[in-house]
Protein backbone atom coordinates (compact mmCIF):
# COMPACT_ATOMS: atom_id res chain seq x y z
CA UNK A 1 0.00 0.00 0.00
CA UNK A 2 2.62 2.55 1.05
CA UNK A 3 4.60 1.48 -1.74
CA UNK A 4 2.79 2.30 -4.38
CA UNK A 5 1.44 5.59 -2.98
CA UNK A 6 5.33 6.35 -2.70
CA UNK A 7 6.05 5.55 -6.56
CA UNK A 8 2.50 7.47 -7.43
CA UNK A 9 4.01 10.64 -5.30
CA UNK A 10 7.81 9.86 -7.18
CA UNK A 11 5.58 9.67 -10.95
CA UNK A 12 3.52 12.99 -10.00
CA UNK A 13 6.82 14.77 -9.58
CA UNK A 14 9.33 13.69 -12.05
CA UNK A 15 11.38 16.73 -11.41
CA UNK A 16 12.36 15.74 -7.52
CA UNK A 17 13.99 11.82 -7.28
CA UNK A 18 13.41 10.22 -4.36
CA UNK A 19 16.65 10.78 -2.77
CA UNK A 20 16.81 14.93 -3.44
CA UNK A 21 19.24 17.02 -1.40
CA UNK A 22 16.17 18.28 0.70
CA UNK A 23 15.03 14.87 1.02
CA UNK A 24 18.42 13.41 2.36
CA UNK A 25 18.64 16.53 4.59
CA UNK A 26 15.25 15.47 6.06
CA UNK A 27 16.65 12.09 7.20
CA UNK A 28 20.11 13.23 8.10
CA UNK A 29 19.55 16.73 10.06
CA UNK A 30 17.40 15.25 12.97
CA UNK A 31 20.34 12.99 13.86
CA UNK A 32 22.51 16.00 14.33
CA UNK A 33 21.99 19.50 14.20
CA UNK A 34 18.11 18.95 14.65
CA UNK A 35 18.23 16.70 16.63
CA UNK A 36 14.28 15.93 18.26
CA UNK A 37 15.93 15.68 21.71
CA UNK A 38 18.56 17.87 22.17
CA UNK A 39 17.72 20.38 20.13
CA UNK A 40 13.81 20.70 19.28
CA UNK A 41 13.35 19.35 23.05
CA UNK A 42 10.41 16.94 21.99
CA UNK A 43 9.90 13.52 23.75
CA UNK A 44 12.29 13.80 27.02
CA UNK A 45 9.62 12.17 29.05
CA UNK A 46 9.98 8.77 27.82
CA UNK A 47 13.61 9.12 26.55
CA UNK A 48 14.77 9.81 30.02
CA UNK A 49 12.54 6.63 31.86
CA UNK A 50 13.06 4.07 29.61
CA UNK A 51 17.16 4.33 29.28
CA UNK A 52 18.19 1.81 32.53
CA UNK A 53 18.75 -1.03 30.00
CA UNK A 54 19.98 -0.94 26.46
CA UNK A 55 17.38 -3.42 25.50
CA UNK A 56 14.28 -1.67 26.94
CA UNK A 57 15.99 1.53 25.30
CA UNK A 58 15.90 -0.53 21.99
CA UNK A 59 12.13 -1.79 21.91
CA UNK A 60 11.40 1.54 22.79
CA UNK A 61 13.22 3.35 20.34
CA UNK A 62 11.42 0.59 17.74
CA UNK A 63 8.23 1.05 18.62
CA UNK A 64 8.19 5.11 18.71
CA UNK A 65 10.15 4.71 15.06
CA UNK A 66 6.88 2.35 13.64
CA UNK A 67 4.24 4.50 15.29
CA UNK A 68 5.70 7.57 13.84
CA UNK A 69 5.94 6.34 10.68
CA UNK A 70 2.37 5.20 10.53
CA UNK A 71 1.09 8.65 12.30
CA UNK A 72 3.02 10.82 9.49
CA UNK A 73 1.91 8.80 6.49
CA UNK A 74 -1.80 8.42 7.88
CA UNK A 75 -2.01 12.24 8.51
CA UNK A 76 -0.28 13.55 5.56
CA UNK A 77 -2.53 11.13 3.39
CA UNK A 78 -5.78 12.78 6.03
CA UNK A 79 -3.92 16.06 5.70
CA UNK A 80 -6.74 17.62 3.32
CA UNK A 81 -9.54 16.08 4.90
CA UNK A 82 -8.86 17.07 8.58
CA UNK A 83 -10.77 20.08 9.85
CA UNK A 84 -8.09 22.65 11.75
CA UNK A 85 -10.35 22.78 15.11
CA UNK A 86 -10.69 19.44 15.34
CA UNK A 87 -6.82 18.21 14.51
CA UNK A 88 -5.44 17.66 18.08
CA UNK A 89 -7.69 15.03 18.76
CA UNK A 90 -8.03 13.27 15.22
CA UNK A 91 -4.20 12.97 15.28
CA UNK A 92 -4.34 12.00 19.21
CA UNK A 93 -7.20 9.25 17.92
CA UNK A 94 -4.58 7.76 14.81
CA UNK A 95 -1.73 7.57 17.15
CA UNK A 96 -3.48 6.15 19.84
CA UNK A 97 -4.93 3.20 17.71
CA UNK A 98 -1.14 2.64 16.19
CA UNK A 99 -0.02 2.45 19.99
CA UNK A 100 -2.52 -0.08 20.79
CA UNK A 101 -0.99 -2.14 17.61
CA UNK A 102 1.96 -1.94 18.84
CA UNK A 103 1.15 -2.62 22.91
CA UNK A 104 -0.66 -5.49 21.75
CA UNK A 105 2.56 -6.87 19.73
CA UNK A 106 5.00 -6.25 22.53
CA UNK A 107 2.83 -7.81 24.96
CA UNK A 108 2.65 -11.19 22.66
CA UNK A 109 6.30 -11.18 21.82
CA UNK A 110 8.55 -9.54 24.73
CA UNK A 111 6.05 -9.86 27.24
CA UNK A 112 9.53 -9.18 29.96
CA UNK A 113 9.65 -5.72 28.53
CA UNK A 114 6.57 -4.68 27.98
CA UNK A 115 6.34 -5.03 31.56
CA UNK A 116 9.18 -3.30 32.43
CA UNK A 117 8.60 -0.52 30.21
CA UNK A 118 4.80 -0.71 31.97
CA UNK A 119 3.46 3.02 31.45
CA UNK A 120 5.65 3.87 28.97
CA UNK A 121 4.23 2.32 25.71
CA UNK A 122 0.75 4.16 26.25
CA UNK A 123 2.80 7.50 27.09
CA UNK A 124 4.39 6.80 23.35
CA UNK A 125 0.85 8.45 22.42
CA UNK A 126 1.74 11.83 24.10
CA UNK A 127 5.06 11.59 23.68
CA UNK A 128 5.37 15.21 22.01
CA UNK A 129 8.17 14.07 19.30
CA UNK A 130 4.85 12.40 18.00
CA UNK A 131 2.65 15.21 18.21
CA UNK A 132 5.35 17.48 17.10
CA UNK A 133 6.45 16.32 14.06
CA UNK A 134 2.57 15.54 12.91
CA UNK A 135 2.01 19.28 13.44
CA UNK A 136 4.97 21.07 12.15
CA UNK A 137 5.36 18.56 9.28
CA UNK A 138 2.82 15.79 8.04
CA UNK A 139 0.34 18.61 8.31
CA UNK A 140 1.58 20.53 5.32
CA UNK A 141 3.74 17.69 3.32
CA UNK A 142 3.37 15.02 0.83
CA UNK A 143 3.63 11.22 1.95
CA UNK A 144 6.66 10.53 1.05
CA UNK A 145 8.94 13.44 2.88
CA UNK A 146 6.53 12.96 5.44
CA UNK A 147 8.17 9.13 5.72
CA UNK A 148 11.81 10.56 5.74
CA UNK A 149 10.84 12.79 8.16
CA UNK A 150 9.27 10.28 10.51
CA UNK A 151 12.70 8.11 10.13
CA UNK A 152 14.88 10.91 10.10
CA UNK A 153 13.59 12.07 13.85
CA UNK A 154 12.65 8.95 14.92
CA UNK A 155 16.69 7.92 14.72
CA UNK A 156 17.24 10.80 15.93
CA UNK A 157 15.82 10.12 19.21
CA UNK A 158 16.52 6.53 18.82
CA UNK A 159 20.33 7.19 19.23
CA UNK A 160 20.30 9.63 22.05
CA UNK A 161 18.13 6.78 23.70
CA UNK A 162 20.22 3.97 22.94
CA UNK A 163 23.76 6.51 23.33
CA UNK A 164 22.55 7.25 27.05
CA UNK A 165 21.30 3.87 28.16
CA UNK A 166 24.79 2.15 27.09
CA UNK A 167 26.30 5.05 29.70
CA UNK A 168 23.92 4.48 32.64
CA UNK A 169 23.68 0.25 31.83
CA UNK A 170 27.73 0.25 31.49
CA UNK A 171 28.71 2.27 34.64
CA UNK A 172 25.35 1.53 36.43
CA UNK A 173 25.53 -2.52 36.12
CA UNK A 174 28.63 -3.49 34.02
CA UNK A 175 26.55 -4.84 31.98
CA UNK A 176 25.20 -4.26 27.79
CA UNK A 177 21.55 -5.82 26.89
CA UNK A 178 21.82 -7.60 30.04
CA UNK A 179 25.39 -9.02 29.38
CA UNK A 180 28.29 -8.84 31.75
CA UNK A 181 30.94 -6.76 30.11
CA UNK A 182 33.35 -5.36 32.86
CA UNK A 183 35.13 -8.52 33.24
CA UNK A 184 35.24 -9.77 37.44
CA UNK A 185 38.87 -9.13 37.59
CA UNK A 186 38.03 -5.34 37.83
CA UNK A 187 35.87 -6.11 40.84
CA UNK A 188 38.84 -7.98 42.29
CA UNK A 189 40.92 -5.03 42.59
CA UNK A 190 38.00 -2.85 43.96
CA UNK A 191 36.39 -1.32 41.05
CA UNK A 192 32.39 -0.58 42.01
CA UNK A 193 29.25 -0.15 39.75
CA UNK A 194 28.17 3.66 40.15
CA UNK A 195 25.03 2.57 41.53
CA UNK A 196 23.99 6.48 41.14
CA UNK A 197 23.51 5.48 37.50
CA UNK A 198 20.60 3.51 37.91
CA UNK A 199 18.63 5.91 39.82
CA UNK A 200 16.12 8.51 37.41
CA UNK A 201 18.05 11.85 37.72
CA UNK A 202 21.87 10.44 35.84
CA UNK A 203 19.89 10.29 32.88
CA UNK A 204 18.96 13.78 33.07
CA UNK A 205 22.49 14.94 33.43
CA UNK A 206 23.83 12.29 31.29
CA UNK A 207 21.38 13.97 28.58
CA UNK A 208 22.84 17.21 29.72
CA UNK A 209 26.15 16.56 28.85
CA UNK A 210 25.50 14.68 25.57
CA UNK A 211 24.00 18.55 24.83
CA UNK A 212 27.15 19.69 26.12
CA UNK A 213 29.25 17.88 24.06
CA UNK A 214 27.37 18.46 21.08
CA UNK A 215 26.95 22.00 21.05
CA UNK A 216 30.97 22.05 22.22
CA UNK A 217 31.81 20.52 18.80
CA UNK A 218 29.18 22.95 16.70
CA UNK A 219 28.58 26.05 18.12
CA UNK A 220 26.21 27.44 16.47
CA UNK A 221 24.03 25.91 18.23
CA UNK A 222 24.43 27.46 21.58
CA UNK A 223 21.37 29.36 23.15
CA UNK A 224 22.05 32.85 24.48
CA UNK A 225 20.28 31.97 28.04
CA UNK B 1 -5.54 9.74 56.77
CA UNK B 2 -5.69 7.43 53.82
CA UNK B 3 -6.18 9.90 51.56
CA UNK B 4 -3.79 12.69 53.10
CA UNK B 5 -0.68 9.45 52.68
CA UNK B 6 -1.84 9.15 48.91
CA UNK B 7 -1.93 13.23 48.94
CA UNK B 8 1.80 13.70 50.20
CA UNK B 9 3.07 10.29 48.44
CA UNK B 10 1.76 11.67 45.17
CA UNK B 11 3.60 14.90 45.82
CA UNK B 12 6.58 14.05 47.16
CA UNK B 13 7.70 10.41 46.88
CA UNK B 14 6.22 9.60 43.16
CA UNK B 15 6.27 13.38 42.00
CA UNK B 16 5.46 13.33 38.39
CA UNK B 17 8.68 15.21 37.08
CA UNK B 18 11.87 14.03 39.13
CA UNK B 19 10.35 10.48 39.73
CA UNK B 20 8.45 9.70 36.52
CA UNK B 21 9.83 12.40 34.13
CA UNK B 22 6.33 12.78 33.22
CA UNK B 23 5.62 16.00 31.07
CA UNK B 24 8.85 16.88 30.50
CA UNK B 25 8.20 18.85 27.29
CA UNK B 26 6.69 21.45 28.56
CA UNK B 27 8.11 21.39 32.07
CA UNK B 28 11.37 22.32 30.29
CA UNK B 29 9.67 24.63 27.31
CA UNK B 30 7.57 26.66 29.59
CA UNK B 31 9.73 27.08 32.39
CA UNK B 32 11.51 30.51 31.50
CA UNK B 33 9.99 32.59 34.10
CA UNK B 34 8.22 31.96 37.25
CA UNK B 35 4.77 33.68 35.85
CA UNK B 36 4.35 31.70 32.41
CA UNK B 37 5.57 28.47 35.27
CA UNK B 38 2.28 29.40 37.56
CA UNK B 39 0.14 29.33 34.91
CA UNK B 40 0.86 26.29 33.31
CA UNK B 41 1.26 24.42 36.79
CA UNK B 42 -2.16 25.69 37.24
CA UNK B 43 -3.87 24.27 34.50
CA UNK B 44 -1.91 20.58 34.97
CA UNK B 45 -3.73 20.51 38.25
CA UNK B 46 -6.59 21.61 37.42
CA UNK B 47 -7.26 18.82 34.66
CA UNK B 48 -5.17 16.37 36.44
CA UNK B 49 -8.10 16.83 38.73
CA UNK B 50 -10.84 15.98 36.78
CA UNK B 51 -9.58 13.60 34.24
CA UNK B 52 -8.45 10.98 36.53
CA UNK B 53 -11.47 10.36 38.59
CA UNK B 54 -13.51 10.42 34.74
CA UNK B 55 -11.34 7.70 33.74
CA UNK B 56 -11.07 5.92 37.09
CA UNK B 57 -15.05 5.70 36.39
CA UNK B 58 -14.57 4.84 32.85
CA UNK B 59 -11.67 1.79 33.54
CA UNK B 60 -13.97 0.68 36.58
CA UNK B 61 -17.56 0.45 34.76
CA UNK B 62 -16.72 -0.09 30.84
CA UNK B 63 -12.88 -0.87 30.62
CA UNK B 64 -11.65 -3.57 32.91
CA UNK B 65 -12.39 -7.41 32.81
CA UNK B 66 -16.06 -8.10 34.09
CA UNK B 67 -16.76 -4.12 34.51
CA UNK B 68 -19.35 -4.30 32.61
CA UNK B 69 -21.36 -6.65 34.70
CA UNK B 70 -24.08 -4.17 35.58
CA UNK B 71 -25.49 -4.57 32.27
CA UNK B 72 -26.34 -7.84 32.66
CA UNK B 73 -24.70 -11.22 33.59
CA UNK B 74 -23.96 -11.61 30.04
CA UNK B 75 -21.19 -9.21 30.30
CA UNK B 76 -19.13 -10.38 33.27
CA UNK B 77 -16.27 -12.32 30.86
CA UNK B 78 -16.25 -8.90 28.36
CA UNK B 79 -12.71 -7.32 28.81
CA UNK B 80 -12.25 -3.90 26.83
CA UNK B 81 -9.05 -3.32 28.50
CA UNK B 82 -7.04 -3.17 25.36
CA UNK B 83 -8.81 0.07 24.39
CA UNK B 84 -7.77 1.91 27.68
CA UNK B 85 -5.57 4.16 25.68
CA UNK B 86 -7.43 5.45 23.14
CA UNK B 87 -10.63 5.75 25.32
CA UNK B 88 -8.51 7.70 27.91
CA UNK B 89 -6.71 10.37 25.45
CA UNK B 90 -10.28 10.79 24.03
CA UNK B 91 -11.37 11.80 27.50
CA UNK B 92 -8.93 13.74 28.12
CA UNK B 93 -8.79 15.57 24.66
CA UNK B 94 -12.22 16.00 24.66
CA UNK B 95 -12.16 17.32 28.63
CA UNK B 96 -8.88 19.72 28.11
CA UNK B 97 -11.46 21.08 25.14
CA UNK B 98 -14.63 21.15 27.60
CA UNK B 99 -13.04 22.68 30.16
CA UNK B 100 -11.09 25.53 27.79
CA UNK B 101 -14.85 26.46 26.51
CA UNK B 102 -16.17 26.63 30.17
CA UNK B 103 -13.70 28.77 31.99
CA UNK B 104 -13.42 31.00 28.90
CA UNK B 105 -17.36 31.58 29.21
CA UNK B 106 -17.70 31.28 33.21
CA UNK B 107 -14.84 33.18 34.01
CA UNK B 108 -12.47 35.04 31.45
CA UNK B 109 -10.14 36.42 33.68
CA UNK B 110 -8.79 32.70 34.97
CA UNK B 111 -9.36 31.95 30.89
CA UNK B 112 -6.89 34.84 30.43
CA UNK B 113 -4.50 33.60 33.04
CA UNK B 114 -4.56 30.22 31.42
CA UNK B 115 -5.77 30.52 27.97
CA UNK B 116 -2.84 29.25 26.43
CA UNK B 117 -1.48 26.45 28.60
CA UNK B 118 -4.79 24.80 28.18
CA UNK B 119 -4.72 23.48 24.56
CA UNK B 120 -0.85 22.68 25.28
CA UNK B 121 -2.08 20.34 28.27
CA UNK B 122 -3.82 17.66 26.01
CA UNK B 123 -0.41 16.74 24.77
CA UNK B 124 1.02 16.75 28.35
CA UNK B 125 2.40 13.62 29.27
CA UNK B 126 1.99 13.68 32.59
CA UNK B 127 -2.45 13.91 32.20
CA UNK B 128 -2.09 10.97 30.77
CA UNK B 129 0.55 9.64 32.66
CA UNK B 130 -1.68 10.18 35.65
CA UNK B 131 -4.25 8.11 34.42
CA UNK B 132 -2.01 5.29 33.26
CA UNK B 133 -0.66 5.38 36.87
CA UNK B 134 -3.86 5.41 38.56
CA UNK B 135 -5.30 2.08 36.53
CA UNK B 136 -1.77 0.41 37.18
CA UNK B 137 -2.04 1.20 40.81
CA UNK B 138 -6.08 0.10 41.41
CA UNK B 139 -7.00 3.08 43.74
CA UNK B 140 -9.76 1.46 45.83
CA UNK B 141 -12.54 3.96 45.17
CA UNK B 142 -13.00 7.34 43.38
CA UNK B 143 -11.77 9.20 46.78
CA UNK B 144 -8.16 8.14 46.59
CA UNK B 145 -8.67 8.38 42.58
CA UNK B 146 -9.24 12.59 42.61
CA UNK B 147 -6.97 13.16 45.56
CA UNK B 148 -3.83 11.26 43.69
CA UNK B 149 -4.55 13.15 40.55
CA UNK B 150 -4.30 16.55 42.37
CA UNK B 151 -1.20 15.77 44.31
CA UNK B 152 0.11 14.72 41.33
CA UNK B 153 -0.71 18.03 39.79
CA UNK B 154 0.46 20.00 42.81
CA UNK B 155 3.88 17.96 42.41
CA UNK B 156 4.09 18.89 39.22
CA UNK B 157 3.24 22.51 39.73
CA UNK B 158 6.22 22.73 42.61
CA UNK B 159 8.50 21.26 40.40
CA UNK B 160 7.89 23.85 37.28
CA UNK B 161 8.00 27.04 39.87
CA UNK B 162 11.08 25.87 41.43
CA UNK B 163 12.87 25.45 37.88
CA UNK B 164 11.74 28.58 36.57
CA UNK B 165 12.60 30.43 39.22
CA UNK B 166 16.21 28.91 39.25
CA UNK B 167 16.10 29.90 35.58
CA UNK B 168 15.05 33.18 36.11
CA UNK B 169 18.24 33.29 38.73
CA UNK B 170 20.78 31.99 36.79
CA UNK B 171 20.78 34.36 34.09
CA UNK B 172 23.32 36.50 35.94
CA UNK B 173 25.43 33.71 36.39
CA UNK B 174 28.28 32.76 34.15
CA UNK B 175 27.28 28.95 32.63
CA UNK B 176 29.95 27.61 30.16
CA UNK B 177 28.65 28.66 26.46
CA UNK B 178 27.43 25.35 25.31
CA UNK B 179 25.74 24.34 27.99
CA UNK B 180 23.49 27.41 28.56
CA UNK B 181 19.45 27.36 27.94
CA UNK B 182 19.04 23.49 27.86
CA UNK B 183 22.39 22.00 28.75
CA UNK B 184 22.21 23.31 32.69
CA UNK B 185 18.28 23.58 32.78
CA UNK B 186 18.80 19.47 32.23
CA UNK B 187 21.98 19.07 35.13
CA UNK B 188 19.56 21.46 37.58
CA UNK B 189 16.77 19.16 37.08
CA UNK B 190 19.03 16.13 37.99
CA UNK B 191 20.19 17.57 40.96
CA UNK B 192 17.27 18.55 42.09
CA UNK B 193 15.68 15.09 41.20
CA UNK B 194 18.70 13.84 43.80
CA UNK B 195 17.22 16.05 45.93
CA UNK B 196 13.81 14.81 46.00
CA UNK B 197 15.28 11.47 45.97
CA UNK B 198 15.86 11.71 49.99
CA UNK B 199 12.00 11.08 50.32
CA UNK B 200 12.29 7.73 48.78
CA UNK B 201 11.38 4.90 51.21
CA UNK B 202 9.21 6.57 53.51
CA UNK B 203 6.20 4.67 54.07
CA UNK B 204 2.84 6.49 54.93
Amino acid sequence: MSEVAEAAEAVKEPKEPLFSKKNKKLLTDPLNDDNPITIQVLGICSALAITVQVKQAFVMALSVLVVMIGANLIVSWMRNLIPSRVRIIVQLVIVAALVILVDQVLKAFVYDVSKQLSVFVGLIITNCIIMGRLEAFALGNKAWPSFLDAIGNAAGYGWILIAVAVVRELFGSGKLWGYQVVPDAFYEFGYFNNGLMILPPMALITVGIIIWIQRAKNTKLIEEH
Amino acid sequence: MEYINIFVKSIFIDNMIFAYFLGMCSYLAVSKTVKTGVGLGAAVIFVLGITVPINYLLENYVLKEGALVWLGEDFATVDLSFLSFIMFIAVIASMVQLVEMAVEKFAPALYGALGIFLPLIAVNCSILGGSLFMQERQYANIAEATVFGLGSGVGWFLAIVAIAAIREKIRYSNVPAPLRGLGITFIITGLMGIAFMSFMGIEL
